[in-house]
């Protein structure tokens, strides 16, 4: 009970840093972001407009900066996000972020999902059959893939894949724009057909950081008593692998992939940029570029919410697999 | 929880610290050290004296006829704007390694600082650093660095380098506190307290030597961080785009649309060095971990069945 309490505080807390970083940010920076904001939409919105988006925004000049914090809380937690005030001028926040949301967990959720599983599972068997063929060749080169920027592999990938093959595989958006949305299955391919390139980039570059840490967990097990008892009791090497020590080496891993879920949309952000695929961290670029600053702040409050929610995902997860972790409490 | 992810590193390098002169022989002896250092190395060279491996002067001047394909004159072609590729390759070397070293230096010494304290002091100053580490840690933190690059007015190196250290220390802190949990009880340094040593001395003296190691590995882990998130800010235009930096060619191969106009080397070459100088970095650095674990430490003879079971 304490350990839930522990963890629920500190889910509270993170979320309370990032939007209060997210509140001063804009009011402590030289040059004034609400001056430019003021000149910006000058002429193209009414005074009322104006006020209105200033106060779903978190300011109102006259009250005190306490007053406004507390608004601004409320706004940001209840879904009053205001409206855009870049390229996209005067639509809701949620509407835009709502259309990017979609593609985002599609691709960069499920790749980061399969990168994670697949790379555990090699490295268990990495780690297993300790200076075998696997265990020899597979270390130094995924040292190396997990320190290659996410977006370089995408441009070579683009070169490779689409420009030398004439377009083989497209390299810009997340369909064929001359296909109308709908069920078929023309549509759904042409859909997968754009997240291949993307998706691929993703793979190669997080998918070594899991086998590594995974192979280097399997190792430290493997000289476990209860290991040697499996064993000695004359169990199969499978039975073994997988459920004495495989399942124990998969938990430090377990709470490394929660940890590390924010490089992983930070490399997101990346790919989207580069392949113009209009999820939320190329929505983000499109932002900062229109100093859109309300888009902004709701989507760094997305992707840490993101990040909480996978945190507590395996949470549970970890509690499920690990009977210390539930008795502990 | 904590405990669970300091996986490697941390904690087991009990044997480590007693043998000080050993770390530079072991290091030596790692081929994967070597070839990073020997990449770094290179780096280093071109960073500090482009004029070396160039004879272009100022890389950033339009001097040359425009989309030239490689030839002796210009190794790697030029640039759709009239630049040697080349030439911009070795000057951007400086900003990159300086980048790196800096910020990964910085943000090693903060790590220490806040993690050991934060062990040292225990009680409620613990659960606060900690606390604060651990939001650090979690928090996305580029997108963080994007908003703040872009109301700091699109960063001079001072402010990229300021968004690094503050974004890229967390995860030493959270390794460093644990490690200093488990020396604290020891008995080298139960002895120094009861010879009545003050705790400044304690921390520099005796506990900071024993985790030399880890902070190495701390600072190659931030360096590399810093080298790849700096490419990816300035490859998105919010670095000083008038810099000369590999991240800044990036951006404006990108932004001349390199890859479809024929010209791929001049986004390709840049990224292969950003690549070159991390893999250098996570070379050294899993180098250190095998190191400090030698349970890590690849399996040369035959005997690898038995040597997995017996562990160390």
């Amino acid at each position: 009970m304490r350990y839930l309490l522990r963890r629920g505080g500190f889910f509270l807390l993170t979320l309370w840093a990032a939007l209060t970083l997210n509140f001063f940010i804009p009011r402590f920076m030289p040059g004034s972001p609400l001056d430019a904001l003021r000149i910006r939409t000058k002429d193209k919105l009414s005074t009322e407009a104006l006020a209105q988006m200033l106060t779903a925004f978190g300011f109102k000049p006259n009250e005190n900066i306490f007053v406004q914090y507390w608004d601004y809380l409320g706004h940001m937690l209840t879904g009053q996000w205001g409206i855009s005030i870049g390229g996209t001028l005067g639509q809701p926040v949620s509407e835009i972020v709502m259309h990017a949301l979609p593609w985002t967990l599609g691709l960069v959720g499920v790749t980061t999902v399969i990168a994670f599983l697949l790379g555990s599972l090699i490295g268990v068997l990495a780690g297993w059959r300790r200076g075998g063929k696997l265990d020899s060749v597979l270390p130094p080169i995924f040292v190396i893939t997990s320190a290659l920027p996410y977006f370089w592999v995408g441009l070579l990938l683009i070169l490779v894949f689409s420009v030398w093959t004439n377009g083989w595989l497209p390299s810009d958006f997340n369909y064929d724009t001359s296909l109308q949305p709908s069920f078929s299955w023309e549509f759904i391919g042409s859909v997968l057909q754009h997240a291949v390139l993307p998706a691929a980039t993703i793979l190669i570059t997080s998918i070594g950081g899991w086998i590594l840490t995974m192979r280097n967990n399997m190792i430290t097990t493997l000289a476990e008593d209860y290991v040697r008892m499996g064993r000695a009791k004359g169990l199969s090497g499978w039975r073994v692998m997988t459920t004495y020590a495989g399942r124990n080496a998969f938990l430090p891993n377990l709470s490394g992939f929660a940890m590390s879920l924010g490089f992983v949309i930070s490399g997101s952000i990346l790919v989207e940029y580069v392949f113009n695929y209009p999820g939320l961290g190329y929505l983000l670029y499109n932002s900062v570029v229109g100093t859109d600053y309300p888009v902004m702040q709701v989507l760094f409050m997305l992707f840490t919410v993101a990040v909480l929610f996978a945190l507590i995902a395996c949470d549970v997860a970890i509690a499920w697999l690990d009977p210390r972790a539930r008795t502990e409490g | 929880m904590t405990a669970l992810l300091v996986s490697n590193a941390a904690a087991e390098n009990d044997d480590g610290p007693r043998r000080r002169g050993g770390l530079w022989t072991s290091f030596r002896h790692s081929r994967k050290a070597m070839i990073g250092l020997v990449i770094f190395a290179v780096f280093t060279v071109a960073a500090l004296f482009p004029g070396w491996f160039t004879s272009v002067d100022d890389p950033n001047a339009l001097q040359f006829a425009p989309a030239l394909p490689p030839s002796w004159d210009h190794l790697l072609g030029t640039t759709a704007l009239g630049q040697d590729i080349w030439a911009q390759l070795v000057y951007g070397t400086r900003e990159s390694l300086i980048i790196a070293v800096v910020a990964g230096l910085f943000a090693t010494v903060l790590s220490a600082l806040v993690g050991i304290s934060a062990a040292y002091l225990g009680g409620i100053g613990d659960e606060v650093l900690s606390m604060i580490t651990r939001i650090f840690l979690v928090i996305p933190t580029f997108p963080l660095i994007i908003i703040f690059a872009t109301y700091a007015g699109k960063g001079t190196l001072l402010v990229v380098l300021i968004v690094l250290v503050v974004t890229g220390w967390s995860y030493g802190a959270n390794q460093l506190r644990a490690q200093t949990l488990s020396l604290r009880n020891r008995d080298f340094l139960e002895s120094a307290r009861v010879r009545g040593e003050r705790r400044s001395y304690i921390i520099v003296a005796e506990v900071l030597p024993t985790m030399i190691s880890l902070l190495v590995a701390n600072f190659l882990g931030a360096a590399l961080y810093s080298v790849l998130t700096a490419a990816g800010l300035q490859f998105l235009g919010l670095g000083n785009p008038n810099s000369i930096s590999w991240g800044t060619m990036l951006y404006w191969s990108q932004n001349q649309q390199a890859l479809q106009t024929g010209m791929p080397l001049w986004s390709i070459a840049p990224g292969l060095c950003v690549a070159l100088l991390g893999t250098s970095f996570a070379l050294m650095n899993y180098a250190f971990d095998e190191i400090s674990n030698p349970a890590l430490r690849p399996v040369r003879r035959r005997r690898a069945r038995r040597a997995d079971t017996a562990g160390h």
